[in-house]
């Protein structure tokens, strides 16, 4: 089971968690051309090593954390807020 | 005569407490500190079962966890469990065991017959046999023999009387296995300021110095665990836990551990659970879990009487048990020599040592001190086979170099063929392993997590060794996890004792076509089937193992696997390290099942949500349904009546008169900030910003891809305030997908999402009355021009002994003039009996979910879940006039999509069953539609119910239903078919509104 350190709650097991999938993706403009959308919605890399993954902390803090985790190893590198909030990051 | 093998002295048993016991119907008598299999052993018995496949007699090999033979059934009631070591079960007082895998007995075993058949049954044996003929039908009927044959244990049949429990634990350092390097690592550790946990498989600590004569730091090998001991329990931060087998290892440097709290007793005492499962996050781990003996691969080495050398050992120092009288050693490495002198110590007669190596290499300490025992060696010799039926009685003492074979007679064969580190969980911990040479085994060689071997799991098996190397080991552990302030502390020491080199030899020719020379017992595994698996092409290690199902059962090959692996390279022309090992996976020995759920079982296997009125509907007789974790009132039935007629009565009651139904569990989420309105207007597909404060609006939202995913009302409170209702089952989702948007994609927006679905309790006070029961129930005018359809009001209920403030929303989901009225959770019952009370002179009536959804089916309302299943566009569900065409919303980009506005997709209409009464008519369970249910397969499917209801109203079985291009067939006559069900009726299809179509009845 993995250990995730949530910035607002410390190291947490995954349990308390849900994940959330591919942190990289950014929600295209309103009137981005539907290809554009395609590509938001259903395409996804499946890259081997560290990957920025989105994680919500639902049993905790009920917030969306920033992963980075290790595909090959499970290995987790950080974890720090998702979006524009300004918590310290969690190594 | 009892315990006629049991020494007077020695060993860690209580020789003046004796337990009685029974095994095979035979009662014995053994001490405190046995296990069954020294019982067994003081007792004479050594033949304890059948083997697997040709049900050959077979006798206790080993003293511990690696027994392959020695499974039994531990019979008590529903506490009954199969496949329990013999070697790992704690002796308790009236403990009754039987062997397994023979019938009628151990040692009259029809099965035998097998053994004689043997060619017959080669190794693939059911991949050759049973793949003709090819219908999985006659797979059926093959398996329910084989299932039979091959059965070990018998499960109990009822349920399992006991507790489990988990417990979750954080530590500095784990040291899994208390045996010399284990307690050297916790003591290093511990002094070093850890905090410390140590676990160890048997009842107390020590391990393989348990009752051996040597000497640490000055003190006896007992002095020096006791020490220890009482070092560690000085420590506050340590954690000692016998009877505690660390069975995996897991993502984080989570440890699994299971301890056996209780199954050293015959039940658990009161308030005790039975095992319980520890989940431990170590900063560092210590792997000192010792090594595993393996075996030379000779004919007949599975006869009763043959035990590893170092078990053997074990049963005199550990169990003060001499396993035979007259002894004959065989091995190939120093070792073995101990338990020859341990037993010669206890009075048996070494009848010879056997070893494989030249009479030059036998300089260690040990061959050494045998010779000048006085023990008969004969180097350079093997045992080509064994002889005996349900004991050995013999062997045949062969030269290597050639020569004339000599028989030994014996009553107990000791065999050592070298040792295996335990690696398993260094391995599971994404550990590299070396091929050792000189040790002819794999031992550690590094692994990227934070684990530490120690002792004999680095094949160290000297004493000194292992001590200096647990020392160290749990020195660089408490580094590793930040410590080491501690002042510098002594490692244990102990006397080296020399070794000479072990000469690998793993199996010794046979000389009869007929003679069975076994690299796995468990499993019934052969050299010769080894051989036959490399010959047909399987050489790879895992084709290997599931081939021959080498090292497949439930000991995982803990004595065979290296021998077989070993017996493969040697067929192959390849070394060891080329032929690699199988995959060690989780868990290391067997883990009761009970054990993972923990209390998770039963009741609380997840957790029950109840709303406030629910007790009195208990008391009112409703019958409950399940929703999510919910329950909520399916209908509240009469004496004799039947839930249907219970439900269509309550729904009769709402379209005539009123009704009252328990909303409570609706999802309810409150959203306050300056931007909700924006907010809603990009989650929903209809328009938000135009909503007036004390106005309320039904939305649909939808996922990126386009499809529906909920549905509900949302109310302007005030200005910045709203209050939105979800679908009971999706609550949860809803607000996450809120949360998301909010926080990642635009954390700009000034809103904040608070659940209050617990908060909250609801009913729906619903039917044409429902305006005069709600006028005596709050202080607020209700008239349609002060409230009307949509409009939400604020008040107080009248008469409450205290004041209960709600909130009522006119919205009404069954089509009728309707009203919900929220009030604080601790006022859910008051409100609730107060609509009671207020309706009761119009006979208002509480109905349950199976009324609202005949209602709701009725009125046409979607269901999220049957017809918005997550394939379906608010188009399909006829409500594409909501999408606003001027804004943006979730979902709206793909919405255009070629596939999304075809035709012919599946829309919503409403199906009127046809043809006859209404028993007859019956729409089936998850029916599909088909133009012509008599035509023969594939039969084109147009459509499939969702739902489906006996309408009251109508007089008639009614459904909503998805149908390709459904709304351009309204008039149409097709058959609702359930194959499974093996009914059809015809059904004419229509709009999906049955009733009020234009509304009048809900803003009356």
């Amino acid at each position: 089971m993995l250990l995730i350190p949530c910035p607002w709650c410390g190291p947490r097991a995954q349990i308390e968690f849900t994940y959330g999938g591919d942190a990289t993706l950014r929600r295209p403009a309103p009137d981005a051309p539907e290809a554009v959308w395609v590509d938001y919605v259903y395409m996804r890399d499946n890259p081997a090593g560290p990957h920025d993954e989105l994680w919500l902390h639902s049993a905790g803090c009920r917030r969306w954390v920033r992963v980075r985790r290790d595909t090959r190893t499970h290995d987790i590198l950080a974890g720090t807020p998702a979006g524009g909030a300004t918590a310290g990051a969690a190594t | 005569m009892t315990q006629p093998h049991r020494m007077p002295a020695g060993g860690s048993i209580d020789r003046a407490r004796t337990l009685a016991f029974e095994y095979d119907g035979v009662r014995y008598e053994g001490h405190a500190g046995d296990t069954l299999a020294s019982a067994l052993l003081a007792n004479g018995v050594h033949l304890v079962g059948r083997s697997f496949k040709y049900h050959r007699p077979r006798g206790i090999v080993g003293a511990g966890i690696d027994e392959p033979n020695a499974l039994v059934q531990l019979a008590r009631g529903a506490r009954t469990e199969p496949n329990v070591r013999a070697t790992t079960q704690e002796l308790y007082d009236g403990l009754v065991a039987a062997s397994q895998n023979c019938w009628p007995s151990v040692r009259f075993d029809v099965g035998a017959i097998n053994n004689a058949m043997s060619r017959f049954i080669p190794s693939g044996f059911y991949y050759k046999t049973f793949m003709w003929p090819s219908s999985p039908r006659w797979w059926l009927r093959y398996e329910r023999v084989i299932r039979r044959a091959a059965g070990t244990g018998r499960a109990a049949g009822e349920p399992d009387p006991d507790r489990y429990e988990h417990q979750y634990a954080h530590c500095d350092v784990l040291v899994i296995g208390a045996g010399p390097a284990g307690l050297a690592a916790a003591r290093a550790a511990a002094h070093a300021g850890a905090r410390v946990v140590l676990c160890d498989e048997n009842p107390i600590v020590g391990g393989s110095l348990v009752g051996v004569a040597t000497t640490i730091d000055g003190a006896t090998a007992a002095d020096w665990i006791a020490a220890v001991g009482r070092d560690l329990a000085a420590h506050p931060d340590v954690t000692v836990l016998p009877r505690t087998t660390a069975f995996g290892y897991y993502d984080g440097n989570l440890v699994g551990l299971v301890e056996r709290v209780a199954d050293h007793l015959a039940a658990p005492p009161a308030h005790t659970p039975r095992q319980r499962l520890w989940k431990v996050r170590a900063s560092a781990v210590v792997l000192a879990a010792g090594a595993h003996e393996r075996a030379i691969a000779y004919a007949n080495n599975d006869l009763p009487g043959t035990l590893l050398a170092g078990a053997a050992r074990t049963y005199v120092d550990r169990y003060g048990v001499r396993t035979g009288s007259s002894a004959v050693v065989f091995t190939n490495n120093d070792s073995a020599y101990a338990t020859a002198l341990a037993l010669h110590g206890a009075g048996a007669t070494i009848e010879t040592i056997i070893d494989v190596r030249p009479e030059s290499a036998l300089t260690g300490a040990l061959p050494r001190a045998a010779g000048a025992a006085g023990l008969p060696i004969v180097a350079g010799a093997a045992i080509a086979g064994a002889h005996g039926g349900r004991r050995v009685s013999g062997v045949d003492v062969v030269p290597l170099a050639g020569g004339p074979v000599r028989r030994v007679d014996c009553d107990l064969v000791c065999v050592s063929g070298g040792w295996n580190p335990a690696v398993h969980l260094f391995s599971q911990a994404r550990g590299k392993l070396r091929y050792d040479e000189a040790l002819a085994t794999f031992v550690p060689e590094d692994s990227p997590l934070p684990i530490f071997p120690a002792g004999g799991v680095n094949g160290r098996f000297d004493l000194a060794a292992a001590l200096a190397d647990g020392h160290a080991a749990g020195l660089a552990a408490a580094a590793r996890a930040g410590c080491g302030s501690g002042a510098p502390l002594a490692p244990p020491e102990a006397a080296p004792v020399a070794a000479g080199a072990l000469l690998p030899v793993w199996g010794i020719p046979r000389r009869h076509k007929s003679d069975k020379r076994f690299v796995d017992l468990q499993e019934d595994v052969t050299a010769e089937d080894v051989a036959l698996a490399a010959r047909e092409g399987y050489t790879s290690v895992e084709h290997l193992k599931r081939y021959t199902t080498l090292g497949m059962g439930p000991d995982q090959g803990k004595t065979s696997n290296v021998v077989g692996l070993a017996l493969l390279a040697e067929a192959t022309g390849r070394s060891l390290p080329e032929v690699g090992t199988t995959t060690f996976r989780p868990p290391y020995t067997p883990v009761t099942l009970g054990a993972f759920p923990g209390e998770a079982a039963g009741a609380h296997v997840e957790p029950t949500r109840y709303t406030a009125m629910h007790d009195w509907h208990v008391e009112h007789g409703a019958r409950f349904v399940n929703a999510g974790l919910w329950k909520r009132p399916h209908s509240y039935p009469r004496p004799g009546e039947s839930p249907d007629d219970a439900a269509n009565r309550e729904a009769k009651n709402v379209r005539a008169n009123v009704g009252v139904v328990d909303v409570s569990t609706l999802g309810k989420l409150e959203l306050q900030g300056a931007d909700v309105a924006e907010f809603l207007n990009r989650v929903y597909i209809n328009r938000w910003d135009t909503l007036a404060v004390g106005r309320c609006r039904y939305g649909v939202m939808l996922r990126d891809d386009g499809m529906v995913m909920d549905d509900g009302t949302t109310s302007r409170l005030a200005p910045s305030h709203y209050l939105m209702t979800t679908t009971t089952v999706n609550a949860a989702k809803v607000m996450q997908h809120l949360e998301r948007l909010l926080q990642i994609d635009w954390p700009d927006l000034d809103v904040h999402v608070t659940s209050v679905t617990e908060q909250w309790a609801a009913a729906a006070l619903s039917g044409p009355n429902a305006r005069r029961v709600l006028a005596k129930l709050v202080d607020i005018d209700v008239s349609n021009d002060a409230l009307p359809f949509l409009a939400l009001g604020q008040c107080e209920l009248r008469g409450a002994a205290r004041s209960v403030p709600a909130r009522v929303f006119r919205m009404s989901y069954s089509g009728e003039l309707a009203y919900e009225i929220h009030v604080p959770a601790d006022r859910g019952r008051a409100m609730w009996e107060a609509v009671l009370a207020a309706g009761a002179e119009l006979g208002i009536m509480p109905y349950g979910t199976e009324a609202m959804s005949t209602l709701r089916i009725e009125k046409g309302h979607v269901v999220i879940g049957p017809e918005a299943d997550g394939r379906t566009t608010a188009d399909d569900l006829g409500m594409g006039k909501l999408v606003n065409a001027a804004k943006w919303c979730v979902g709206k980009p793909l919405l255009s999509r070629e596939a999304l506005t075809a035709p012919e997709r599946w829309q919503l209409v409403g199906l009127t069953a046809q043809d006859g009464a209404a028993s007859v008519a019956r729409i089936p369970r998850a029916a599909k539609l088909v133009a012509d249910p008599e035509r023969a397969p594939p039969n084109p499917m147009l459509g499939h119910v969702t739902s489906w209801c006996w309408s009251p109203h109508l007089d008639a079985w009614i459904a909503l239903a998805l149908l390709a291009g459904g709304r351009e067939r309204h008039g149409e006559t097709l058959w609702a078919v359930s194959p499974l069900a093996n009914a059809k009726v015809r059904v004419k299809v229509g709009p999906p509104c049955f009733i009020d179509p234009d509304g009048e009845r809900l803003r009356a």
